[in-house]
Formats: C-alpha cells, sequence, structure tokens
C-alpha cells in the first residue's frame, strides 16, 4: 500500500490514530454488527474517512472493503471528505422550512460562495442542511458547530455571525 | 449500591426518598435542560445559578437538571421550590436574570413576578397549555431528574417490572397490553399486544427486543423528549416487553442527532444495571435482561424495522420484504419484536393501573393518549399530549394559542413526509388513527406542522418530495426513480414551467408509486402531494395556468412592485443587491424586473410599506 494519497488530508500507515482505532476495535469483541459502531468511532478519531481508514476497517473487520465502503456511503452522517473549520448546519426540518430556513440557507450559500454540502476554498466553513435539529420551538434554526443559532427570520444578521467565527477561525 | 431483589427493597428506595424530599428544607431549583433548552442558553442559566449558590455558601440550594417540559416557547424555564411554598416558574431566562432570581428570589426569599408567565406568577400547570393536556407518556418529562434513578423510583418507577416479574406469567402480560388496546405509536399503530404476541411463542436460542428512537419526522420531538426527560420509562418497558416475549437482549437505535439522549440513556442504563434492575437475574429471579444503544448515522428509512434491523446488523439500511416479520425472523434472523418509544412509555403505567385505567382516555379504538410536536406556524411552540379524540381545533387553537401575528390558518400536517394536510372544515375531527386516516392523512408520529396564509402548498408538497428523494434507500424502482420524477415535476410547477398536464402525470405517478412500492417510505411518499392536490387544487392551478404563486412563495412566479406610496427615500435602491431599483430622490422608485432576484430585501427595509408583492 503507498502511504500516499489524494483524498485531501494525507493519513500515513504508521499514523498513531490507527493503533486507537484498533484499540476500539478490540475492544468489541463478542459484539455483533460492528459496522457502523466502527466507522462512528473512525470518524470521531480522524473527522472523516478517507479511504486508507476504510480499508483498515476492512481488514480488521474481515470484510470486504466493499461492503465498508457501501455502508460509509449509504449513511449521510459519514463524511469521505474532510470538513472545514467550522460546521455551519442550517435546519431543514419541516417547522424551519415552513418558517423560512430555506432563505437562511440561500443566504449563507450567497455570503460564502459554496454550494450546500461544500467546503468553502479556504477550509474555514462547510455548509450543510441538516433535519430537524430538535430546537423546532426556535425555528428558523442554524447550529455553528456546537452553537445553536435561533429565530432567524431576519437573515440580514447573517453574515456578523459568519464573520464572528471567521475571526476565530479556530474551534473552541 | 446493593442490588434490589425484592418489592420491599423498592419500596424502602420510594420511601427514603419520600421522607427525604418532605423533610428537607432544601430549596430546589429545576431548570430544564433538553435539547431545546440547552439550545435556547439553560447550560449559562444553570451555571450562574450554581456557582452562586455555592459562592454563598447556600448548601441547602441543588440546582437539578430535568427534561423537556414541553412549553419550547418559554425555554429556557427555571422552577424554584422551596419548602410549604408555591413553586414559582420562571421563563426566558438567560445568564443576567438568573443572577437576579438568585439574589432576589432564592437568597433573598422575593420572587420577581415580572419573570414569570405573563408576570401574574401562575405556575405552568395553570395556563390554557396545559389544563388541556393529559401526560401518561411525559408523565415524567420535566418533573424528575433524568440522571437520578431514585427518583424515577419514587414515581412508582420500576414497581411495574417487579409487578410482571415476581407476580405475572409472560402470557399475562401480553393478555394485559393487548386488553389496554395499547397500539404502536410509532406511525402504524398496530396493537403492541398483538405484536408481543406473534413473538412469544416462537423458539429460538435468542430473541430481541428493539425500542425504534430513530425519529425520522423531520420536526418531531416527542421520543426525544422521552428518552431526555424520563430514559428509565423506556428502559423499564423494554425489560417488561423482552420477559413478555422471551427475550433477554435489547436495543435501543437512536438517531446520530440526539446526543444528549444517549448521554442520558447510558447513564440510565449504567444505574439500573447496579441496582440489579437491568443485567443478570432481575431483582433476584431468573430472567436476564441487558440493553445495548446503537446510533444511527443519518438515514430516515432506518426507522422503518426491517431498515432498522439491517442497520444494526451493519448493512447499508436498506428495507426488506416482508413477510418473513421481524416477530419470526428479525434481527439475526432471530424472532424480534420492534416498538416506539413512546409506545413503551406507556407500558409500565398500564402493568401498574391496568386495561380498564388507560381506556379510560381516548376513543373506543385508540385509547389512551398521544404526544404532539406542535410546531410551524403556532403561537405555542411544543410538546403537547392530549387525551385520543381531542379535536385538532383544541389541539390548534386552544392549546397551541393559533397562528401567530393574526395571520389565518391553512392547513396542518401530520404524519410528516409520509402524511397529508387537513384544512379547516376538518378541523373539528377527534384525533385518533383512524380517524385521521379518513380524512386523508394519517397519525404518524405525532409530527404536527402548521401553516399560514403565508405557506405555498405546492412547496411544502415539494419540501416532503425533496425530503424523500433524499432518503429512499434505493431498493426498489418506484420509490427511487418515480419519487424523483414527481420532485422534478413539482420543480417545473413551482418555476412557473408547470403544465396542465404535469397534473396529470403527477397524479398518475402517486398512485403507481403508493401501490408499487417495497416499504412503507415509497408507499407513503406521494401522500403529501396526492393530499395538497385535493385540498388546495386552485393553488396549483394558479401555478400551472396563471403563472402566480397565491401565498407568494414561489418565487419565479412573485414579482416586486413600488407603489404610490413611495416617498423616494431611496433607502430600498441603496439596499438592493442587484442594483434593479431605480428614482430620484424624493419621487416613487422603480424596479428592473429583469435585473431583480426576488430577495425581498427591498419590502423589508421599506418604512413605508410601499413595496408590494404580486
Ligand atoms: C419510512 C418509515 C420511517 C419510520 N420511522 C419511524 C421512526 O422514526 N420511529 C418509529 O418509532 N417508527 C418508525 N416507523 C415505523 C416502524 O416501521 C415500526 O412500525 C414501529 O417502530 C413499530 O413500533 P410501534 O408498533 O410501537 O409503533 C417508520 C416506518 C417507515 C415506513
Ligand atoms: S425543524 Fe428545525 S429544529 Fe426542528
Amino acid at each position: 500500500m503507498s502511504n500516499q494519497c489524494n483524498c485531501g488530508g494525507i493519513i500515513k500507515e504508521n499514523d498513531p490514530r490507527f493503533a486507537e482505532l484498533k484499540g476500539f476495535i478490540d475492544s468489541l469483541v463478542g459484539t455483533k454488527g460492528k459496522t457502523m459502531p466502527v466507522l462512528q468511532e473512525a470518524q470521531k478519531i480522524f473527522g472523516f474517512l478517507p479511504i486508507e481508514v476504510q480499508k483498515f476497517i476492512a481488514n480488521e473487520l474481515e470484510i470486504p472493503l466493499s461492503e465498508v465502503y457501501g455502508v460509509s456511503t449509504f449513511y449521510s452522517q459519514f463524511n469521505l471528505e474532510p470538513k472545514g473549520i467550522h460546521k455551519i448546519s442550517v435546519c431543514l426540518g419541516t417547522a424551519c422550512y415552513v418558517k423560512g430556513s430555506q432563505a437562511v440557507l440561500d443566504k449563507l450559500a450567497d455570503e460564502l460562495e459554496v454550494e450546500v454540502g461544500e467546503t468553502t476554498a479556504d477550509g474555514v466553513f462547510t455548509l450543510e442542511a441538516t433535519r430537524c435539529l430538535g430546537c423546532c420551538g426556535l425555528a428558523p434554526v442554524m447550529m455553528i458547530d456546537d452553537e445553536v443559532y435561533g429565530k432567524l427570520e431576519d437573515i440580514s444578521v447573517i453574515p456578523e455571525i459568519i464573520e464572528k467565527y471567521y475571526n476565530q477561525r479556530l474551534p473552541k | 449500591m446493593r442490588k434490589i431483589s425484592t418489592v420491599k427493597e423498592l419500596t424502602e428506595i420510594k420511601q427514603a426518598f419520600t421522607d427525604k424530599r418532605q423533610n428537607s428544607q432544601n430549596i430546589r431549583v429545576i431548570v430544564g435542560m433538553g435539547t431545546c433548552g440547552i439550545s435556547a442558553g439553560a447550560t449559562p442559566v444553570w451555571e450562574t445559578i450554581r456557582d452562586a449558590a455555592e459562592k454563598a455558601g447556600m448548601d441547602n440550594v441543588s440546582v437539578l437538571p430535568a427534561g423537556c417540559i414541553g412549553m419550547c416557547t418559554y425555554e429556557p424555564i427555571v422552577e424554584v421550590k422551596e419548602p410549604g411554598k408555591q413553586t414559582v416558574t420562571y421563563i426566558h431566562v438567560d445568564a443576567k436574570k438568573a443572577a437576579e432570581i438568585f439574589e432576589k428570589h432564592i437568597k433573598g426569599g422575593n420572587p420577581i413576578p415580572e419573570y414569570t408567565i405573563g408576570g401574574s406568577m401562575s405556575g405552568l400547570e395553570d395556563i390554557d397549555f396545559y389544563k388541556k393536556q393529559k401526560r401518561v407518556a411525559l408523565r415524567n418529562c420535566g418533573v424528575v431528574n433524568p440522571e437520578d434513578i431514585t427518583e424515577y423510583i419514587y414515581k412508582d418507577g420500576y414497581f411495574g417490572l417487579a409487578k410482571v416479574l415476581l407476580e405475572m406469567t409472560p402470557a399475562e402480560v401480553i393478555d394485559l397490553v393487548k386488553a389496554s388496546g395499547l397500539r404502536g405509536r410509532g406511525g402504524a399503530g398496530f396493537s403492541t399486544g398483538m405484536k408481543w404476541s406473534f413473538a412469544a411463542p416462537n423458539q429460538a436460542d435468542q430473541k430481541y427486543i428493539i425500542c425504534n428512537a430513530d425519529e425520522g419526522d423531520p420536526g418531531a420531538f416527542m421520543d426525544r423528549a422521552v428518552l431526555e426527560g424520563d430514559p428509565h420509562a423506556v428502559l423499564e418497558a423494554m425489560a417488561i416487553g423482552g420477559y413478555a416475549i422471551g427475550a433477554t437482549k435489547g436495543f435501543i437505535y437512536v438517531r446520530a442527532e440526539y446526543p444528549v439522549a444517549v448521554q442520558r440513556l447510558n447513564i440510565a442504563i449504567a444505574q439500573a444495571k447496579e441496582l440489579g434492575l437491568l443485567g443478570e437475574k432481575l431483582l433476584g429471579t431468573d430472567f436476564n435482561f441487558d440493553i445495548e444503544i446503537r446510533l444511527g448515522a443519518g438515514a430516515f428509512v432506518c426507522g422503518e424495522e426491517t431498515a432498522l434491523i439491517a442497520s444494526i446488523e451493519g448493512y447499508r439500511g436498506m428495507s426488506r420484504n416482508k413477510p418473513p416479520f421481524p416477530a419470526n425472523k428479525g434481527l439475526w434472523g432471530k424472532p424480534t419484536c420492534i416498538n416506539n418509544v413512546e409506545t413503551l412509555a406507556n407500558v409500565a403505567q398500564i402493568i401498574l393501573n391496568g386495561a380498564e385505567w388507560f381506556k379510560g382516555f381516548g376513543t373506543e379504538k385508540s385509547p389512551g393518549t398521544k404526544v404532539f410536536a406542535l410546531g410551524g406556524k403556532i403561537n405555542n411552540t411544543g410538546l403537547v399530549e392530549v387525551p385520543m379524540g381531542t379535536t385538532l381545533r383544541e389541539v390548534i387553537y386552544d392549546i397551541g394559542g393559533g397562528c401567530p401575528g393574526g395571520k389565518k390558518f391553512k392547513a396542518v400536517q401530520t404524519g410528516g413526509p409520509s402524511g397529508g394536510c387537513i384544512t379547516t372544515e376538518n378541523l373539528d375531527t377527534p384525533i385518533d388513527f383512524d380517524n385521521l386516516v379518513a380524512i386523508g392523512s394519517m397519525m404518524g408520529s405525532g409530527g404536527m406542522i402548521v401553516m399560514d396564509e403565508d405557506n405555498c402548498m405546492i412547496d411544502i408538497a415539494r419540501f416532503f418530495l425533496d425530503f424523500t428523494v433524499d432518503e429512499s434507500c434505493g431498493k426498489c424502482t418506484p420509490c427511487r426513480e418515480g419519487t424523483k420524477r414527481m420532485h422534478e415535476i413539482l420543480d417545473r410547477i413551482t418555476s412557473g414551467e408547470g403544465s396542465e398536464e404535469d397534473l396529470t402525470t403527477l397524479k398518475d405517478l402517486a398512485e403507481n408509486i403508493k401501490s408499487t412500492s417495497l416499504c412503507g417510505l415509497g408507499q407513503t411518499a406521494p401522500n403529501p402531494v396526492l393530499s395538497t392536490m385535493n385540498h388546495f387544487e386552485d393553488e396549483y392551478i394558479a401555478h400551472v395556468k396563471d403563472k402566480k404563486c397565491p401565498a407568494g412563495v414561489c418565487k419565479s412566479l412573485i414579482n416586486y412592485e413600488i407603489s404610490m406610496k413611495c416617498r423616494g427615500c431611496t433607502l430600498c435602491s441603496r439596499s438592493c443587491p442587484a442594483q434593479a431599483i431605480s428614482g430620484k430622490v424624493k419621487e416613487q422608485h422603480t424596479i428592473d424586473q429583469s435585473t431583480c432576484l426576488k430577495c425581498g430585501i427591498c419590502m423589508n427595509v421599506c418604512k413605508f410599506d410601499a413595496i408590494i408583492k404580486k
């Protein structure tokens, strides 16, 4: 296996994080249906699921890579590409949509000059649409990292919020 | 802690807690810390009061988290309970108010009326929002500390399990649940007792019970409230169900978006194990029961039971053919029973109070209560639990307080992306499983989204289709391809390129997809389209024929214009991002339609209401 990859985030074979993942896999002896929990842990450790990591998992679980890839591409929470420093999720749940969250999403796409699901060229923001963040009382809602911004009927406040995160640039 | 092996020991824990609470001179400050509370800023409130009490050396103040009480519009909510005094409920609390509440009320003994509901010092139970409700599934939510098992035991928790294990046979349990008439709250409304009775006689070396906590309907959060506010109720019911069908292992499949619920469940499982209420030899009997949590990863179809099973097994969450039904061949080919969170939250109460008690609420064919997540264009967003048979009007107007801003009610969507919309003429329908189907919608899991005159129904139908296209697992063609085609047509209609022929095609497609899809997702996906076509045909016609969007939502079909009211203040032309507005100072301005982006900024900034949307 070459230790080069062109997936954007170069992960070397001897990356210590593999050992951490292996530790987790080993702790699951006797558990059935390990694929999802292992992928979830891997994403926590690496931040995303580059093909090297998926190969490693397939090897460890002794299942075909195609099966791991099948699972990692089926579920929307698994990222195969690295994400920006800050993740912006706009709720497109029904309660938020009815109250105009599409306008929030459009405004963000406009401001950040990205499409939904993409990361800005400078790698600072990833813009995503999600379904119901569980705080419909505050609709329309967006979430930046773990911070919730609610009642965004007035979208003109959005640039200011983004600016704040851009200035911090690093995750909290 | 010692493991409990008799009812007496359980009673002792309850008694000790009761005594402690009655004799205590402690001031209890309860902060609503469900996801909704936390999002609204409950954490700094909690910290402020906790730190202030510590700093003041007041060790008689306990600051406790609680789950969601259902009144989302008032979050963050803080309750102050002083021994021998009326509970004071503060709403919209922030860190600054919290500090003031601590100084004046908790320390100084003088409540602050301005920060209570309507400034009237009324408690939550006094307001209309609660008066028509009956809390069975949510009885402990926002009331007990979900991270403390003794509070649950104090509320008769685990007594149902004790009764079942020590006094009843599995067959008696099933008969009781059957007799109560409890129907699944996950959507289909199938009898829970019947479901258990299908799995029970199947012989196997292992059987499973699964709690479906995938709660996929976007805009619904009933199950989350139960998991966050009363996790033990779910664990207890799973153990009861396990005993009834002969399963020793349970899984809770929780959607990944619910981290707080997962955290509370983990704490609850650990505490129950410590007391011998989960694990081996429950309550000293020979019955073993263990629960494992599995996380979803953002796929709506995994709420469908066979897809959920595939997901736990570690595969793509694609639904499977039925039969075989999970009760015969489910998880890893073993007999499996799948129950929804809210369904389970009723079980221990039924065991303790009996089938007749449960049938005392609701309608003949749908006994009990139902929790709804009321959202959208409604004044009191939140969770409401009402007896079945309550009318939609009561829920929307008496409890929900109607549409905000004096806007006109247009429709309410129940059943989420699988359901339909209900209009004014059917608002007096008593809610139950069968009635909602009869008026062209369905109960679903409990999402109830209100729409007002500003919502375009075709846009809403397109929104739901967008969701199903996204979430279709791709296994069967009608759902995978058919919903895409429907979505394209709706896209055309909302962008002003639809034809009358499109409407016929749309209907045909809808009927075909309904009757030929593999699982419930496809079979119900066309419902929002069919029901909006049924109730709002004129709106569809306006879009395709007159190329107008009567609600003024579909951008391609609206124009902004400047009326005579314009004073020529130039604010709009300065604000327009496309420089589409021209005009001289103090003269009426005009919008160049070819460059206008229809963003609506001009309308928002105009101080003279001179901009009109046509
Ligand atoms: C597309 C689809 C999504 C579903 N999503 C959920 C869900 O999120 N939660 C749930 O409890 N049931 C859901 N169901 C229903 C389940 O398949 C199943 O009927 C239910 O969990 C059984 O529990 P109950 O009998 O207690 O309602 C869904 C069904 C379909 C077809
Ligand atoms: S729909 Fe947006 S938070 Fe629920």
